[in-house]
């Protein structure tokens, strides 16, 4: 199965989902999650993620911190914050509401 | 957190960037560890420059990111020409500095609404007569009139009488220490109407204003409070003396209350029932405020004050002697004028309403002037930035992106000029008030620098900067690439607009030059006006003595005086001449019908006339045994007007109905009161007086003349303070003056527009002066290449003088005529000012035009000099 981009509107659900999952994790890793976790089938845009982890940063979704990592190099690590959670759930629900609404198109077709 | 934290990332916006960039970085490092190509990694990434802008965009303020950057750049376009941008920083500083100091005493004395309730609804009656040809106005109201007025309106306002602010003495100890204070009496309602709060113990009521003399009663500023007592609570039920009063302080009024009189900070409030002349209807002693009610009509209240007050005075006519029939006529002719007092009511402000405005406008235009400098050196700026800003467009820069760009930068000069000039302001506003003081009386005007002043301020500054900045903002962010890359798109559009500038700059250069011509001639010739005494070496003590004192123990004290080493003559007076004070009357000559010229009158002692050194034209000095009425002693000027040609000597004539009066002597003219007004007929009639049945009478003040032997007169002031009273216990020197100060008192007023005015024009001239040298520079440098061909093809240095200058010429001359134009047309408000100069004078107007012409052409000679010298080999290889 071929990879596909993220679709619209769900990638801040995929980061803050694996967030909540795994506390502190810096770009690249969300990304590999993203990947791991959909089976291989779902893939972050590289260049759209930074600017969506900054947009989610400044709406105060999640905050960041410079870690220094083993290798000596330094690391921004994201983690949710108390109105990113509240943010995920609203966010889960809507994902819901929308998918089973397509769903229930494509049952009638 | 999300605003501020963008905030503060505008500012940290370098740093902003590298952490951006490191996490970009250590993305791709992490996908090298993990084993990806370097190469496929950072493909796989995108461009990071990109996505750092677009998160640099989201965790900062684009908008104030990018007037931050124009702010930098700004600020080094003005750093890289250090000598200009100073220049032009402290022209506008200046300028505005002057404007806000104009604007703070404009606002203080005019504008300033008093810290009372519904100051909107406050008005000052006046009366307005035709008296020696022209309207006077006065404010001055007797108390029985005014009683009558305000039960005539009760209904619709609320009548408050004010009297006018005295320095007087008192005291709260012995005679011997004596002090000055701000004295008013006022209707004990006006506290309460005014809906003030005491700032301690009780304010007057209704209830101490009720019986002549009952109510020894004293409210006291709340800055005399301070000052004096340095707000001792205790003060409440300590008394004072004043006159034979013994006054009991009831309270302090609240702080920011310093009375109605604008320019005077109040002392002591007492009730207007301890005036002495609360019951004569002949006194006109205090102001009348109105408090109309709400939705008052202004029209028929004032139709009804002065129904009322024309009936008093047509009852009062009735009683009057010896006085023309003419002159009772105009006096009863009397209009009543209401006017709005929200700001108070004062003499300050009648004295100095027109020359404030004056100099407000004076200043103003320097402003102008300043603002076109300014715009004249943008133009020229973004002239020489043509090509920038055409790469600037074609990199995609849009039209108010560049508009931005030039704005900041005249903002950050504006800026710069608003904060240098609100201290030019702080300082000047308190300086000027101190100019107008008379030392033994100053006044004193309160001068917040609060949010209308600030506000002022930063108005004038942004409005500054969008007269001068707009527009080359605009024609610079019009720029078309491809004409400007291809060199420049029509070159003399952008002249004309700064050539059209400088005629403008001119003109009111001219205006400024022209107004302070006429203030400094004023001020010329009122100072030198002759005096017809000699000022020099006289001193003037004020005396009180405790109660009425016979004439000849003052005469006494005088024989005491004479005798301290250092005095050269002694004399007395009921006041010294240009003292203010008058006491006039009219007189029937040789028992005829009085005529309608008021002659004034003082009482002097035998030898004044030789102590001020006014010359005899005729007869003799008063002898001792002279009395009034009795012997008299005129100037030229009665003497031409009551004997027409006439010998007077010998002749009499009488005042008001009096006995009659013989002329025993003529002196040379003197003026009286005033040094602005011609000169008045004047009496001087001896110092000794006696009733109708012969007794003499007793005196409670008057003037000691002293002429000294030392240049410096007031060295001797202190002596002459002590040996007063050591010749007779009961005398009291309560104020010493100059006569030379009273002279110089006579033209406070013309001395500080003159030396204000010519500052000022000092300032426009060196501007217009540097703005013409800026644009001949400007332009020359345009030229060089056609200069350059026409030297190369050997057009002679006179011809190339002629073709740089010659536009600029023309329009120096089309400013200055506009100038003389709006002079002309501006003159009449300023004609209350000005003293025995004509407008049209010939040598007025020729003054500021030459003055003009030898700036500009000292202004174009460096760019004259520069256009014959160019070379046009250098020039054209240049190329």
């Amino acid at each position: 199965m071929p990879k596909t981009d993220s679709p619209q509107g769900s990638l801040d659900l995929l980061v803050l989902k694996i967030l909540s999952r795994r506390p502190r994790l810096h770009g690249y890793a969300i990304m590999t999650a993203i990947k791991d976790w959909s089976g291989d089938v779902l893939r972050a845009e590289e260049g759209s993620l930074y600017p969506a982890l900054h947009r989610m940063e400044e709406a105060g979704w999640i905050r960041a911190e410079w870690i220094v990592k083993d290798s000596g190099r330094r690391a921004r690590m994201y983690e949710l914050t108390a109105a990113g959670k509240k943010q995920l759930s609203a966010a889960e629900s809507r994902w819901q509401a929308v998918t089973s609404a397509v769903n229930r198109v494509l049952r009638t077709v | 957190m999300s605003l501020w934290s963008r905030i503060v990332n505008v500012v940290r916006g370098d740093s902003l960037s590298r952490e951006i960039d490191e996490e970009l970085q250590s993305h791709i490092a992490e996908a090298i560890t993990q084993g990806r190509e370097p190469a496929e990694a950072a493909a796989a990434f995108g461009s990071p420059l990109r996505q750092r802008e677009q998160s640099r965009d989201i965790r900062l303020i684009p908008w104030l990111d990018s007037l931050r950057a124009d702010a930098i750049f700004g600020w080094r376009q003005l750093t890289k020409k250090k000598v200009t941008s100073a220049a032009a920083i402290l022209s506008l500083a200046l300028a505005i500095g002057a404007c806000t100091g104009a604007f703070r005493l404009i606002d203080a004395l005019l504008l300033r609404p008093l810290p009372v309730a519904a100051p909107e609804r406050l008005y000052a009656l006046s009366r307005e007569a035709f008296f020696d040809g022209k309207i006077q106005s006065f404010d001055g109201w007797a108390y029985p009139a005014f009683r009558l007025m305000r039960a005539a309106v009760k209904d619709q306002a609320e009548l408050m009488a004010v009297s006018y602010a005295d320095r007087v003495d008192l005291t709260y100890k012995s005679d011997q220490e004596m002090e000055k204070a701000q004295v008013q009496y006022v209707s004990g309602w006006m506290f309460g109407r005014f809906g003030l709060r005491p700032a301690l113990g009780r304010l007057l009521t209704v209830n101490d204003d009720l019986k002549p003399g009952a109510h020894p009663y004293a409210v006291l500023s709340y800055d005399y409070w301070r000052r004096r007592f340095g707000q001792d609570p205790k003060v409440i039920g300590r008394t004072f003396r004043m006159g034979d009063d013994l006054y009991e302080i009831v309270g302090v009024g609240p702080a920011p209350f310093t009375g109605t009189e604008t320019g005077t900070v109040t002392d002591v409030f007492v009730p207007t029932m301890m005036y002495p002349g609360v019951v004569h209807d002949d006194w006109t002693w205090h102001r009348t405020l109105a408090q109309l009610k709400p939705g008052v009509a202004v029209g028929p209240l004032r139709a009804k004050l002065d129904a009322t007050s024309h009936a008093f005075e047509e009852e009062r006519a009735k009683g009057f002697t010896g006085m023309s029939k003419k002159f009772i006529e105009a006096f009863l002719g009397q209009k009543l004028v209401l006017e709005p007092a929200a700001a108070g009511a004062s003499g300050l402000q009648n004295d100095y309403r027109v020359s404030l405005v004056a100099l407000g406008l004076l200043v103003a235009l320097v402003l102008l002037i300043a603002c076109t400098n300014v715009a004249n050196l943008m133009t020229a700026q973004a002239a020489s930035r043509a090509r920038e800003m055409a790469l600037r467009v074609s990199i995609g820069a849009g039209r108010w992106r560049l508009v931005q760009l030039v704005l900041v930068e005249s903002a950050i000069l504006a800026f710069l000029a608003g904060a240098a000039g609100g201290l030019f302001a702080w300082w000047s506003a308190p300086f000027v008030v101190s100019m107008i003081n008379p030392k033994d009386n100053p006044a004193r005007l309160a001068l917040p620098a609060d949010w209308r002043v600030v506000g002022f301020g930063l108005a004038l500054t942004l409005g500054v900067m969008l007269l001068f900045g707009l527009m080359p903002a605009l024609r610079a962010s019009a720029v078309k690439p491809a004409s400007a890359l291809k060199g420049g798109e029509d070159p003399h559009s952008r002249r004309r607009t700064m050539h059209a500038l400088i005629a403008a700059q001119v003109a009111f250069c001219f205006l400024v030059l022209f107004v302070a011509g006429l203030f400094a001639a004023t001020f010329e010739r009122l100072s030198n006006r002759p005096t017809g005494f000699v000022a020099d070496r006289l001193l003037t003590l004020d005396t009180v003595a405790q109660r009425d004192e016979a004439s000849v123990f003052w005469d006494q004290v005088a024989d005491h005086l004479r005798g301290v080493p250092g005095v050269q003559s002694v004399a007395l007076a009921g006041w010294p001449l240009l003292g203010g004070n008058a006491w006039n009357g009219f007189v029937s000559v040789n028992g005829a019908p009085p005529g309608p010229v008021l002659a004034y009158f003082l009482a002097v002692s035998p030898g004044w006339i030789d102590a001020m050194k006014i010359p005899f034209i005729d007869g003799r000095d008063f002898l001792p045994s002279d009395t009034m009425p009795g012997a008299a002693i005129i100037n030229e000027t009665f003497a031409r007007q009551f004997f027409k040609g006439e010998n007077p000597i010998g002749q009499s004539f009488a005042k008001g109905g009096e006995l009659p009066c013989k002329v025993v002597g003529i002196v040379r003219d003197a003026p009286y009161r005033s040094m602005r007004e011609p000169i008045l007929p004047v009496v001087y009639v001896p110092f000794h007086r006696i009733d109708e049945h012969g007794a003499l009478q007793s005196v409670r003040d008057a003037t000691f003349i002293v002429r000294t032997a030392s240049a410096n007169p007031l060295a001797l002031a202190s002596i002459l303070r002590r040996e007063v009273p050591r010749a007779r216990p009961e005398f009291r020197v309560s104020n010493i003056r100059t006569q030379a100060d009273l002279v110089r008192a006579q033209t406070v007023r013309e001395r500080l527009l003159a030396m204000l005015g010519l500052f000022f024009a000092g300032v426009a001239l060196l501007l217009a002066a540097v703005g013409l040298y800026g644009v001949l520079d400007y332009s020359v440098l345009q030229r060089r290449r056609e200069i350059g061909i026409r030297i190369a093809i050997g057009a002679p240095a006179g011809g190339i003088a002629r073709l740089v200058t010659v536009e600029i010429f023309a329009m120096v001359i089309a400013g200055a005529l506009a100038g003389v134009a709006l002079g002309m047309a501006s003159v009449r408000y300023i004609e209350a000012l000005l003293y025995q100069v004509k407008p049209t004078d010939l040598g007025l107007l020729a003054l500021p035009s030459f003055t003009i012409l030898a700036a500009a052409l000292l202004a174009a000679l460096p760019a004259v000099l520069h256009a014959v010298r160019i070379d046009p080999v250098a020039m054209l290889r240049a190329e």
